[in-house]
């Protein structure tokens, strides 16, 4: 156990392990925050699409060379969230099948665009990399940290200040539309926060496993707890909880951070999974 | 002067009218029940009223003190809401949202009112609460209580005794009944005419044989009649 601690405050020492923390903790936290609204409002999937349209808008901007990619692929992920939340009940393709489209377009289009006009040596390296984000959590220079930080800290915020509206459109957007709230406008906005937050967590998870951080805190939390506002809390605690131990995990046992960190986040809904069943039977 | 009035409104989707040339108002202390097979358009009326959808032609005015959107509504049940983790407190809270403008939390004056409509409802007791636990006839409380908070003077139920059991229907219209001698103006849509013809001071018909006018009326022009075909 001293070993291990020691081992632990030896790797502290490396201000990449500090940061992958920091950045690791906060993003947990922002996705988790919406992910209890998302996956009450049937949009689970929605991370995963959206983030498979970050993949591609990725691959896109590596093609052309750009050297700022974020200000590329956050105005693409945020325009495809819009589209995606935006559309309501009565359009054509339902909600599932168009982040289905979506997600699975983006990802082959990606692709394709990756081998064909690819510039590095080590294709599926790259793939495999921004899919599961296997290191570049670990290279996080401080600007990065800074940016993460300084988003994190805007979502809480925005997450706060409009929490009982948030609460409103999830429940029942038509009422809070019949009166007089204007539920289109929240509407707008949880899409592009969402779609900020995943651009964010691609850095940290990869894009395949970022729907696991929306997820999981807001499940886990809802076997559990019974009012929104307990859930909401409670998501938040797990998901921060879960990536510091999964980073810690990872840096000490040297597996891959992202999925190690999921792993922590199943196991965690097992146990919460657990505790929902014991106290549900007691009363 | 009437609270709604509702002149040559048609209705409908697109480019499909639903329904054409319908005129009716709604007065104050009235209690009016909409019925009509299903498709007549009667949800689609419901969704105009409410300003949820442009009306495809006609137009609807707000008279009376009464505001476009001081309408409270108490919505059919969706799936989402079957198995959402939210108290009692913090559902019927939320119908306050629309007095909050901008601000972000809700005031004293607010949460008084949320524990007055609660009180109404006789769910004070069931206020901490997970709404996925409680009844059928519970949670359409709940909803009520909401839409009280949302809106006093006039409300608007679509369907608030589906799937609920006689007895707790019973109850739901002698709710409804006791809000209207209160002076809540009600608008009710409704399968159920027996109920639409006992409750209800006026009815509407919309469909194939459209009707509006006093329930006495109603009984007269053979409306009962079409309601023995059916």
């Amino acid at each position: 156990m001293t070993q291990m601690l020691d081992k632990l405050t030896q790797y502290l020492q490396f201000p990449f392990v500090r940061y992958a923390l920091i950045a690791g903790v906060l993003i947990a936290l922002c996705s988790s925050l919406l992910g209890v609204t998302l996956v009450l409002k049937r949009f689970s999937f929605i991370g995963d699409g959206l983030s498979h349209v970050a993949f591609g808008a990725m691959a896109v901007a590596a093609v052309l060379g750009l050297r700022h990619e974020m200000l590329f692929i956050l105005p693409v992920t945020v325009f495809c969230a819009v589209l995606l939340l935006m559309g309501g009940k009565n359009r054509k393709i339902k909600g599932d099948a168009s982040v289905a489209m979506i997600s699975v377009g983006s990802l082959a289009v990606g692709y394709l665009i990756m081998n064909l006009f690819s510039t590095s040596g080590n294709l599926s390296g790259d793939v495999c990399s921004t899919l599961f984000g296997s290191t570049s959590i670990l290279t996080l220079s401080r600007t990065d940290v800074y940016l993460c930080v300084a988003l994190s800290v805007i979502v809480s915020a925005l997450f706060i200040f409009f929490y009982n509206k948030i609460f409103a459109v999830t429940f029942d957007e038509d009422f809070a539309g019949a009166t007089g709230v204007r539920a289109g406008a929240y509407n707008l906005l949880i899409a592009v926060v969402i779609a900020v937050i995943i651009v964010l967590a691609m850095n940290l998870v990869g894009s395949l496993l970022i729907s696991a951080l929306v997820i999981f805190p807001a499940l886990s939390a809802m076997r559990v707890f019974k009012t929104f506002k307990a859930v909401t809390v409670c998501a938040a605690i797990f998901s921060v909880v879960c990536a510091a131990l999964g980073i810690l995990i990872s840096v000490l046992a040297g597996t891959p951070v992202g999925s190690t960190i999921v792993a922590v986040d199943i196991v965690g809904f097992f146990l919460f999974y657990g505790i929902g069943f014991l106290g549900g039977k007691r009363k | 002067m009437a609270y709604v009035t509702c002149k040559n409104l048609s209705l409908g989707y697109e480019s499909k009218v639903v329904v054409e040339g319908l005129n009716f108002a709604v007065n104050r202390g009235d209690y009016l029940c909409i019925i009509g097979e299903n498709g007549s358009g009667k949800s689609t009326l419901m969704k105009t009223l409410l300003g949820l959808k442009a009306p495809l032609g006609g137009e609807i005015l707000f008279s009376d003190g009464l505001k476009k959107n001081e309408i409270g509504y108490l919505p059919q049940q969706t799936v989402v809401q079957r198995d959402f983790p939210a108290s009692v407190y913090e559902i019927v809270l939320s119908g306050r949202l629309n007095h909050c403008g901008l601000k972000p939390f809700y005031s004293r004056e607010d949460k008084a009112a949320a524990k007055k409509n609660m009180e109404r409802m006789s769910i004070t007791a069931l206020s901490g609460r997970c709404y996925r636990e409680l009844s059928g006839g519970q949670q359409q409380r709940v909803l009520l209580a909401r839409a009280l908070c949302a809106a006093e003077k006039i409300l608007l139920l679509d369907e608030p005794v589906s799937g609920l059991d006689p007895v707790v229907t019973a109850e739901m219209y002698a709710l409804i009944e006791d809000l209207n001698r209160q002076g809540v103006t009600i608008i009710m849509i409704s399968h159920d005419l027996q109920a639409a013809l006992r409750y209800a001071s006026h009815i509407l018909q919309i469909g194939k044989t459209p009707f509006f006018g006093t329930k006495a009326d109603y009984r007269k022009e053979g409306g009962k009649d079409d309601a023995d075909a059916r």
